[in-house]
């Protein structure tokens, strides 16, 4: 018990002590995606304290902010769920399009969908949702989404797929040249046809291709680009996939609260990490590419080498608007019977 | 001098139900209170971005067992969630009786050991209590997957000559269930064949009963409180498992709890998952009334 009390006191004085900062940020990010390095230099530069706590979905996330109390300054939606918060009115308009670093923001970031001309948001990392194969088990052609959808010999039961109803349909789409969040039924019933015709050469639904990859639990997997690069650094004969029928991009951008306590200092932020330097270490930490020019010389070797970061010049991604309630209810029993 | 005692008991009374007042206000507080806003919600239309709109709507129930036709709205029946609960119980009452068929011996050993070493067996019981159920199911899945320990073991003493598929099988999703939730067996029948007094068996025998009237007719019927009790505390976290299933099934097949995250998150149905956690509870529930009555009747009769 004396010890407990000492421990406790022991903590608080910690606490008194790093208050003594001139302000404060409370940051509100997705787990294992801040760099540690990033936060010292902003603490270093601006006087300033932060904290962080991380999150492990949008929708937790946004359920947390919606109820209100979270004492949270940023946030780190991605591309949908800016939408989402946008038209709840839960984003202060902190005009990035208007601070000092703006000006390295890539072209291509500015005008999308979520927050067309950047009045909200600020891009943190970029990443494609695509796939990864064991080139040492199958020899073939990797750039198409046949690979998941319609498996060579040498992959079945090797495939693990994403654990996410979306980002397998939307695949799906891409595979068949539908458009995304189709409501077309005839469309539907073909990819309901699809999914169920490849089910049984999948072996597991999971988020984690990293360890099933490294584990060699399955030789293909339906990863994001950055997750790729991590599980090669196991496993050097896995190979990204770039399909030619085009894949889901998505954004996750660093938004500022509604009424957030410290204004000034998520405004700083943003600013902050529109500087290349600094996006670039966020990528070292994260290793998905970031939306900031010139960032590409301050990133560690391997990263700014990989191949799955390095996209072919006509590659084609697509940046979804949240589908309609109808849409995803017909997903829902798509996805539903599919895993019944 | 009687009605002094009635007096006191009434005091004893009142003073035990003011003990009992911070359980009684946390349960109001943390377990019927949300659990009234589980069945209100469940009872609202879905938000266009998950979520609630306050109006009163059927829908989630309805679809519980019926389907809205996509042309022209008509309602067909779909079984495609009864299968999801059947199957998350039949994984529940097979890892329950598994556990019987594994704790029992188990807890008969540990009872039949002397006194003074029981507590040891104990401690060792619940050694695996000590970390945590998501770190345990991790290492089972370093011990059964393709390179894992056995595969590994049985490649190189040359029995086999490819990995056998282990991990993210039912045979998985089992093990790790009735792995997780033996102790919950194990402890409840120990408990009840400790207290038992051994000479009964000894008596059973003196009557020229063997060893298996002795076991069937004294033994199994004493320890029924304890069985009971292990029963119902194996099948309730069996049944609503999310974790286990999800990472040794490699979840090809949605359980209960994955059909209930999945309206939570990106299938943006809250009233839907809503009516799947209180139809959950229900059975669970009524399982619960099923197990007590039998119990019950073993009293009376």
């Amino acid at each position: 018990m004396k010890k407990l009390t000492s421990l406790a006191i022991a903590g608080l004085l910690l606490s008194a002590s790093t208050s003594f900062a001139a302000g404060e940020l409370h940051i509100y990010n997705w787990g294992n995606y801040t760099s540690p390095d990033l936060i010292k230099k902003f603490e270093k530069q601006y006087d300033v304290k932060v904290t962080l706590d991380t999150y492990d979905s949008n929708e937790s996330m946004m359920a947390k902010v919606k109820a209100g109390g979270s004492g949270y300054d940023i946030v780190v939606p991605s591309d949908y769920a800016v939408d989402i918060m946008k038209k709840d009115g839960l984003l202060e308009a902190t005009e990035p399009n208007k601070m000092e670093n703006f000006k390295n923001m890539k072209p291509e970031m500015v005008n999308l969908y979520y927050d067309e001309g950047r009045h909200y948001t600020v891009p943190w990392q970029i990443g494609i949702t695509s796939l990864s194969v064991d080139t040492g088990v199958y020899k073939g052609d990797i750039d198409t989404w046949a690979v998941i959808f319609n498996p060579p010999a040498e992959l079945k039961g090797r495939i693990n797929v994403l654990d996410d109803m979306v980002s397998v349909i939307h695949a799906a789409e891409h595979y068949k040249g539908f458009k995304l969040c189709t409501s077309d039924k005839a469309e539907l019933k073909q990819i309901n046809e699809l999914l169920l015709a490849a089910k049984p050469a999948w072996r597991t639904f999971s988020y984690d291709g990293i360890t099933l990859l490294q584990s060699k639990d399955v030789d293909a997997s339906i990863i994001w680009d950055g997750a790729a690069y991590r599980a090669r650094a196991n496993r050097a004969t896995l190979k990204f996939g770039f399909p030619k029928e085009g894949v889901e991009g998505f954004v996750d951008n660093v938004a500022v609260l509604k009424g957030a306590k410290n204004m000034e200092n998520a405004k700083l932020f943003q600013n902050f990490i529109m500087d290349p330097e600094n996006a670039a270490m966020i990528s070292n930490f994260a290793t998905y590419s970031n939306g900031i020019t010139g960032s590409e010389k301050f990133l560690d070797k391997d990263l700014g080498a990989s191949a799955e970061l390095k996209r072919p010049a006509d590659f084609k991604v697509q940046f979804s608007p949240p589908c309609s309630a109808e849409v995803i209810e017909l997903y829902n029993k798509i996805w539903t019977n599919l895993r019944k | 001098m009687s009605e002094l005692a009635t007096l006191q008991d009434k005091e004893d009374t009142r003073r035990h139900r003011l003990l009992a007042l911070p359980a009684i206000l946390i349960m109001i507080a943390l377990g019927l209170i949300p659990l009234m806003i589980v069945v209100v919600y469940s009872l609202m239309a879905p938000g266009e971005y998950g979520g609630v709109v306050p109006k009163f709507s059927l829908e989630a129930y309805v679809s519980l067992i019926f389907q809205r036709d996509m042309f022209d709205d008509t309602l067909t029946f779909s079984p495609a969630y009864l299968e999801i609960y059947l199957r998350t119980a039949i994984f529940g009452v097979v890892t329950t009786v598994l556990c019987v068929l594994v704790g029992f011996p188990t807890a008969y050993f540990m009872a039949t050991r002397p006194a003074d070493k029981r507590n040891i067996w104990v401690l060792l019981l619940t050694i695996p209590f000590w970390s945590n159920l998501l770190v345990r199911t991790i290492a089972v899945m370093f011990i059964i997957r393709d390179e894992g320990l056995i595969n590994t073991i049985l490649l190189d003493l040359g029995v086999i000559d490819h990995p056998i598929t282990l991990l993210y099988t039912n045979f998985a999703i089992l093990l790790g269930l009735v792995y997780s939730f033996l102790p919950f067996m194990v402890l409840p029948i120990y408990a009840s064949l400790e207290k038992f007094d051994f000479r009964l068996a000894e008596a059973g025998f003196d009557l020229y009963a063997n060893r298996f009237q002795v076991l069937t007719q004294i033994i199994i019927p004493l320890a029924k409180p304890g069985i009971v009790t292990g029963s119902i505390l194996v099948f309730v976290p069996a049944f609503g498992a999310y974790v286990t299933p999800l990472l040794l099934g490699g979840g090809s097949h949605l359980m209960i709890g994955d059909l209930i995250a999945l309206q939570f998150g990106s299938s943006r149905n809250w009233p839907l998952g809503s009516a799947f956690s209180i139809v959950l509870m229900v059975i669970v529930m009524l399982a619960l009334l099923f197990q007590l009555r039998r119990s019950g009747q073993v009293k009376h009769g």
